[in-house]
Parts: structure tokens; C-alpha cells; sequence
């Protein structure tokens, strides 16, 4: 059952299109993300579902209804913005109270109301308190508890772990899928951080400069991105990417960078009957470079250790060959060092050719 | 010879005792990062050493000169702000050139010296641009590269990764990365993301509470947690941390938290004297729980899955195990979601115990 459904929505900031005839379909109970950089037009998107912004060209349905001409208040849409707005002078209970209040429901049954999604947050304790003692990611909490007390069909989460320190962002966004799955709502979530994204949503959708440039589950968008963009935005450390055009050398089929070679003869079916330019950009996730101490059947090419980055469990090395750049991904048994001379093998099977003029994925 | 000796530096506002006892040296080419949460002191243990706060008790060194009493503007100490605080209306060069000509340097001089830190921080080509028009892994290199034309005998860095979005941060870590490493100046970096630490210091120094609880390279404290924060703190996501007690039964060691148990009679050399029903925490590493889904190994225990989180290369599964919550960070599967009965087992050789009364490590 489709929950939300946007309809070729456009819409200008004075000559900035900053949504250009996006289309999206968000299920029933999914958590929906909305991942791009800073710009790309998340809020401006969230903002038209809850009511906040008109769209200058498009429909927007929740659930069957088409909800354009539908007020915010009346939309069954709650939105929990990055900066929360929350009264300073009234306690956390009036505050998450508030909007029942405003609807006159009954004192009993608010009471109720507030302490059955106070315990879910695991803010009880914060009931009596007022918000100037609050930490931000208690704040974070009591707003999304004044929105959740609505029960709305569809949750909105503009950012909604962006102030918050490292660690409880890893937290955070573990509790939000919880809540998400208990309270059984649709639930559509914008960040700038893919890792978040690919950590909680269902499905997600990457934007980019107001275009959407591929919507699916998360692992679709890491194994098989459709564009350059997608590739580089999805996956950390970011995926490597050369330049290269399509050569037969002999019997062989190779990816050519000018400063290295890749032999895609395996795939040569594939990659030759879909190219059709050899003008292309050939991708391969840092775990699908490898790093050898000594050459291989000359299938490696030689690179310097230029920086290496300890994440504990992992490394990142990073090598330089010729004029560019790559990332590897190792484990934390081997000792790389500065300078040092390694030979790189990539693992063709995982390769990814995009065109260079459209950024399109080739295959 | 130390480039910086901190000397059991405490500082109190007010009431509040923000730095309560910090020692620690820096030597040359070292880059040591003071890491923890919001509130921990780390950024008031900067300001000291800038001399931009001054300590209640304590002394700071720089290249041995005790420097309590000089104001911070005749220490040698170059500071880079969080938002870089490039002047939007000068030049590139203009804004290398600053502090060069506050101190009234002969002109001849002092193009040379901006030429020369030009090409080290990679901006020689954009000398004639304006401040407001530079991107900011630009407008980091300008920052950088203004403080230390004044050969600075100390650098200190105040978050200068904060306030960017993910992706970007992961590019400038990297840059930032390399440009130590051709630099080479001592440097104190102050930060709250464990991942910046890791990947960027020689050493790192976890902060709480205005003390330090653990100093070393990423390998010691992300192996070697001495205490429980540490253990908690460092590493993304959080190590498993097990409220449980010491049992024995037929001679054999068990560690026990509700209906979970796991045998550690291994490590009996190591736990000897600590008498049974001791309080005890234990640790381990999600990459130290795997997971498969077939009973492949005698001491895999049954669990069954929360919540997977894709993170890449990687994914973290949420495991129930009898009764317990523990992470699990494993190679993406297909077949395993949400509900799905896997088979765990704990790497016991990365075992971390504490004891819960003063969190403080066993082994």
C-alpha cells in the first residue's frame, strides 16, 4: 500500500529550481530516507509533504487523497525539525502535551497518552523537568515525543540527528528504526550522511541538486549505482574512480587510466555490447582493492602508501598511482607505512564502468 | 626535546571545575588528539595552551619555554578555528600574508615566505581569489597555511571537521591527513568524533570529565581500553559492554549475566583472585562477534536478529541472545533480516573484562 506519493513536484526559490519534477512513492510503514548533500532540497521536499511550502507544479497523495489543498494542521503529518522548537518555560509534560491540549482532549487521557510515548523514549524521567536542563539529544527526544503523541500517519525528520554528538547519533538512529517499527508508522527521515541512511531506511532515496538520482534499499544502491553521484555518495570510504577508455589489446579487453590498466576479459561481453563510447570512468570499492607486497601475474600495477587511516578494526591506505588517488580497505593485521611501495590488485568481477559524459552506469 | 608540556593544568569557572588535573607532551612532528564528549574539557585544556584562558593551577611549556605569562600572541602557537575565520574580502594571498605583515616583515620576505607556504598547502594556484569565493577544503588549506607561515612551534586545531557534512568531512579527513604529514609540526587537535582521532592522530587522549582517562596510539586504546568509558567511547559501533558475575562450577570459570553464560576458564591465570559473584562487566567488539547461518562452530550460540543495519562493506546485526542485546558486525547477507535465527560466536582471544565498582580493566 502506497503511503505517500509525490507527483512530478517542482518548485523555484526566486530563478533556483530547487525541486525539479520530482517523483517519489513511499510504502505504508516504511522508513523512508531522504539522503543528499547540503542543498540538494531535502527540507524543501519534506516541507511540501507536511503542508508547510506549496509546490509550484505537482500532486502530492497521502495514502489515496490528493492533500494540495489539504492545511498542515489537518494532513495527519508530524514533523520534527532539526532545530526543535520546544517552549522553554513549560515543563517536558506540557510541553509534549501541547498538542492534545490544543485539540481539548481529555486531561486523563492525555496524561495517559504522554506517559505511554514518554516510556517508548525513555524520557520519564524528563516529564518534570524544563528544557533549558535538557542535553540536545534530550531535546531531540521530547520533540519527537510531542510529535509522536499525535499518533500521525507519517512521521517527518528534517535532520534530525545532525546536532547531536557521534556517539549518540549512532544511538539515535538505532532508537528511531525501533520506534518506527513499534508505533507502525510511515516514516520519512532527511540526512546528509549516507552512513546513517543506509543504517535505517527500507528504502532511500539520493538527491541531488533537486533531482532524485536513484531510489531503492540500501543495498541495491551500494552494490549497483546508477550514477557517478549515487557511487560516490553512498559508501565510506568513497569509491575509487579513474578515467579510462575501452582498448583491445590483443586477445584482451582492458579498462586503459593512462596510469593503470584493468583487464575486464571477463565482462567483455557484457562491457562491449553496453558501452557504447569508450570515453568511460571505471569505479571499484576501497574493499574491492586489494593491496599485495609483491607483483602478481601482472594483473597489479605498482603504487606509494600515502596515508594510513586506523579505524581500529580496519584500515583505510590510501595509494597514490601516478596522478591519482586510491582508497583500500585492509584489515588491521597488516602494517602499512608511509612511502612504502605496494602493488594493487583490483577485483574485476565487483568493477563498475559508468559513461563519462552522462555519468550513467554502463551495466 | 617535547614540544609542548602540559603539567597538571586544572582550571575552575566559577563553581564548575571544567579541567580538573591534565598532563601530557607533545613532541616533535607528533599529532596528539584530545578526544571525548561534549563538556569533557578538552576544548578549555586548548584555550590554555593558546593562552586564550588562564588555568587556575598548572604550567604549559612550549619548546621549553614555560609560557603561563606570555600573552597568546607571542607564543609561536598557530591556531586553526573551527570555521576556518578566513577573511572573506582579502586574497589567498592576502590572507597568508596577514600575520606576515603584522609583524612587520620586510616585503621582499614576506612574498617569499607566502609563495613558499603556498606550496606547501597546495594554493598557489588560487593566491589571487578572494576569501568568500573559496570551497571550504580550500578555505581549510588558507586556514592552515596563514597559521603556520609564521612557523609556528605549535599547532592547535579546534574541531576543524565539525561543522561540514559526512561526506565532505571524509574527503578534508584525508586531506587533512596528508597535509600533517608534509607539514611535520607538532600539532594538539581537539575533537569529539572518535573517527577523527583515530584516523588522524599519532596519539590520542580520551577525555572525561576534565581528566584524562586513557593516552595512546589508536591500537593501544582501541585494543587495550583501560577503563569502561574507553571502551565505550572508542570504536564505532560501541563495543558490547555485559553487566555479568564470576561463577564457578566443576572447576571451570563462567561468566554469567541472566541465562547467558560463557565459559573463560582460559583466562583463569589472569582472573585469579577475583572471588566468585564479583561484579564484573565484559567487553567485545562487534567484529568480534560473527555470525552465520548454520551451526558451524561447536560454541555458537542461538540468536536471533533485531534489526541490520548496512553500513557497506559491513553491516551490523542486532542479536537477542537469551535475553541479552549484543552487536554484531559481519559481512552483508542476503538471507538475514529482521527475525532471522543465526548462529553467533564470540572471538574469545578479544575478551575485554572490567570491574564494574571502579571501571577499571581486568584484561
Amino acid at each position: 500500500m502506497v503511503g505517500l506519493r509525490l507527483v512530478n513536484i517542482s518548485k523555484k526559490a526566486g530563478k533556483r529550481k530547487i525541486l525539479k519534477n520530482t517523483s517519489l512513492e513511499i510504502l505504508d510503514k516504511e522508513l523512508f530516507v531522504i539522503a543528499g548533500p547540503p542543498g540538494a532540497g531535502k527540507t524543501t521536499l519534506l516541507k511540501i509533504v507536511s503542508g508547510l511550502i506549496a509546490p509550484d507544479e505537482g500532486e502530492v497523495y497521502i495514502g489515496d487523497q490528493m492533500v494540495n489543498a489539504v492545511p498542515p494542521a489537518e494532513r495527519d503529518v508530524g514533523m520534527v525539525f532539526e532545530v526543535p522548537p520546544i517552549y522553554p518555560n513549560r515543563t517536558g509534560f506540557e510541553n509534549i502535551a501541547f498538542p492534545l491540549e490544543i485539540k481539548n482532549v481529555n486531561p486523563d487521557r492525555i496524561k495517559e497518552r504522554v506517559e505511554e510515548v514518554a516510556g517508548l523514549l525513555q524520557i520519564t524521567n524528563l516529564l518534570e523537568r524544563k528544557p533549558t536542563t535538557y542535553s540536545g539529544g534530550e531535546l531531540q527526544r521530547v520533540a519527537l515525543a510531542r510529535v509522536l503523541v499525535r499518533k500521525p500517519r507519517v512521521l517527518l525528520l528534517d535532520e534530525p540527528l545532525k546536532n547531536l554528538d557521534a556517539k549518540i547519533r549512532e544511538r539515535t538512529r538505532v532508537e528511531l528504526k525501533r520506534l518506527q517499527r513499534e508505533f507502525g508508522i510511515t516514516m520519512v527521515f532527511s540526512t546528509h550522511d549516507q552512513l546513517e541512511a543506509t543504517a535505517v531506511g527500507d528504502r532511500i532515496a539520493v538527491i541531488n541538486e533537486g533531482v532524485i538520482e536513484q531510489t531503492g534499499a540500501p543495498e541495491e544502491l551500494y552494490n549497483s549505482p546508477k550514477t557517478v553521484f549515487t557511487a560516490r555518495f553512498i559508501g565510506s570510504p568513497t569509491m575509487n574512480l579513474a578515467e579510462c577508455v575501452l582498448k583491445q589489446v590483443g586477445e584482451r579487453l582492458v579498462l586503459d587510466t593512462s596510469d593503470f590498466n584493468v583487464d575486464v576479459t571477463t565482462r567483455a561481453h557484457a562491457v562491449e555490447r553496453e558501452a557504447t563510447t569508450s570515453e568511460l570512468l571505471l569505479g571499484v570499492r576501497p574493499e574491492d582493492t586489494t593491496l599485495l607486497n609483491s607483483p602478481e601475474n601482472g594483473k597489479c600495477f605498482e603504487g606509494k602508501v600515502e596515508l594510513v587511516q586506523n579505524f581500529g578494526d580496519e584500515r583505510v591506505v590510501t595509494i597514490r598511482v601516478g596522478n591519482i588517488s586510491l582508497n583500500s580497505l585492509t584489515g588491521k593485521e597488516r602494517i602499512f607505512t608511509y612511502g612504502q611501495k605496494v602493488y594493487v590488485k583490483f577485483n574485476e568481477e565487483k568493477a563498475h564502468v559508468f559513461y563519462r559524459k552522462t555519468s550513467i552506469a554502463v551495466m | 626535546m617535547p614540544k609542548l608540556v602540559v603539567k597538571n593544568i586544572r582550571k575552575v569557572f566559577g563553581t564548575f571545575e571544567a579541567v580538573k588535573n591534565v598532563s601530557f607532551q607533545v613532541e616533535e612532528k607528533e599529532t596528539l588528539c584530545l578526544l571525548g564528549p561534549s563538556g569533557c574539557g578538552k576544548t578549555t585544556t586548548l584555550r590554555i595552551i593558546a593562552g586564550l584562558e588562564v588555568p587556575t593551577s598548572g604550567e604549559v611549556f612550549v619548546d621549553a619555554v614555560f609560557v603561563n605569562d606570555v600573552p597568546p600572541q607571542k607564543r609561536q602557537i598557530g591556531l586553526v578555528f573551527q570555521d576556518y575565520a578566513i577573511f572573506p574580502h582579502l586574497s589567498v594571498f592576502e590572507n597568508i600574508a596577514y600575520g606576515l605583515r603584522v609583524r612587520k616583515m620586510p616585503v621582499a620576505q614576506m612574498e617569499r615566505k607566502v609563495h613558499e607556504t603556498a606550496a606547501l598547502v597546495d594554493v598557489e594556484s588560487i593566491l589571487d581569489v578572494p576569501g568568500k569565493k573559496l570551497g571550504l577544503s580550500e578555505m581549510q588549506r588558507v586556514a592552515i597555511g596563514r597559521s603556520i607561515a609564521l612557523d609556528p612551534k605549535l599547532l592547535l586545531l579546534d574541531e576543524p571537521l565539525s561543522n561540514i557534512d559526512a561526506k565532505a568531512r571524509e574527503r578534508m579527513r584525508v586531506e587533512l591527513g596528508k597535509l600533517q604529514k608534509e607539514i611535520g609540526i607538532a600539532t594538539v587537535y581537539v575533537t569529539h568524533d572518535q573517527l577523527e582521532a583515530m584516523t588522524l592522530a599519532d596519539r590520542i587522549a580520551v577525555m572525561r570529565n576534565g581528566l584524562i582517562d586513557q593516552i595512546g596510539t589508536t591500537g593501544e586504546i582501541y585494543d587495550n581500553a583501560r577503563t569502561l568509558f574507553v571502551a565505550d567511547f572508542i570504536g564505532s559501533p560501541s563495543m558490547n559492554l555485559i553487566d555479568c558475575e564470576l561463577v564457578y562450577s566443576e572447576q571451570r570459570a563462567i561468566l554469567k549475566s541472566g541465562d547467558f553464560t560463557l565459559d573463560i576458564t582460559e583466562f583463569a591465570e589472569t582472573i585469579k583472585g577475583k572471588p566468585k559473584g564479583e561484579e564484573l562487566v565484559f567487553g567485545i567488539r562487534p567484529e568480534d562477534v560473527s555470525i552465520d547461518i548454520k551451526k558451524t562452530d561447536p560454541t555458537a550460540i542461538e540468536a536471533e536478529v533485531r534489526l541490520v543495519e548496512l553500513l557497506g562493506a559491513k553491516s551490523i546485526y542486532h542479536l537477542k541472545i537469551r535475553g541479552l542485546t549484543v552487536l554484531a558486525k559481519d559481512y552483508p547477507m542476503a538471507e538475514v533480516n529482521f527475525g532471522s535465527k543465526v548462529w553467533a560466536t564470540f572471538n574469545k582471544d578479544k575478551l575485554h573484562l572490567f570491574d564494574k565498582k571502579t571501571e577499571e580493566a581486568i584484561f
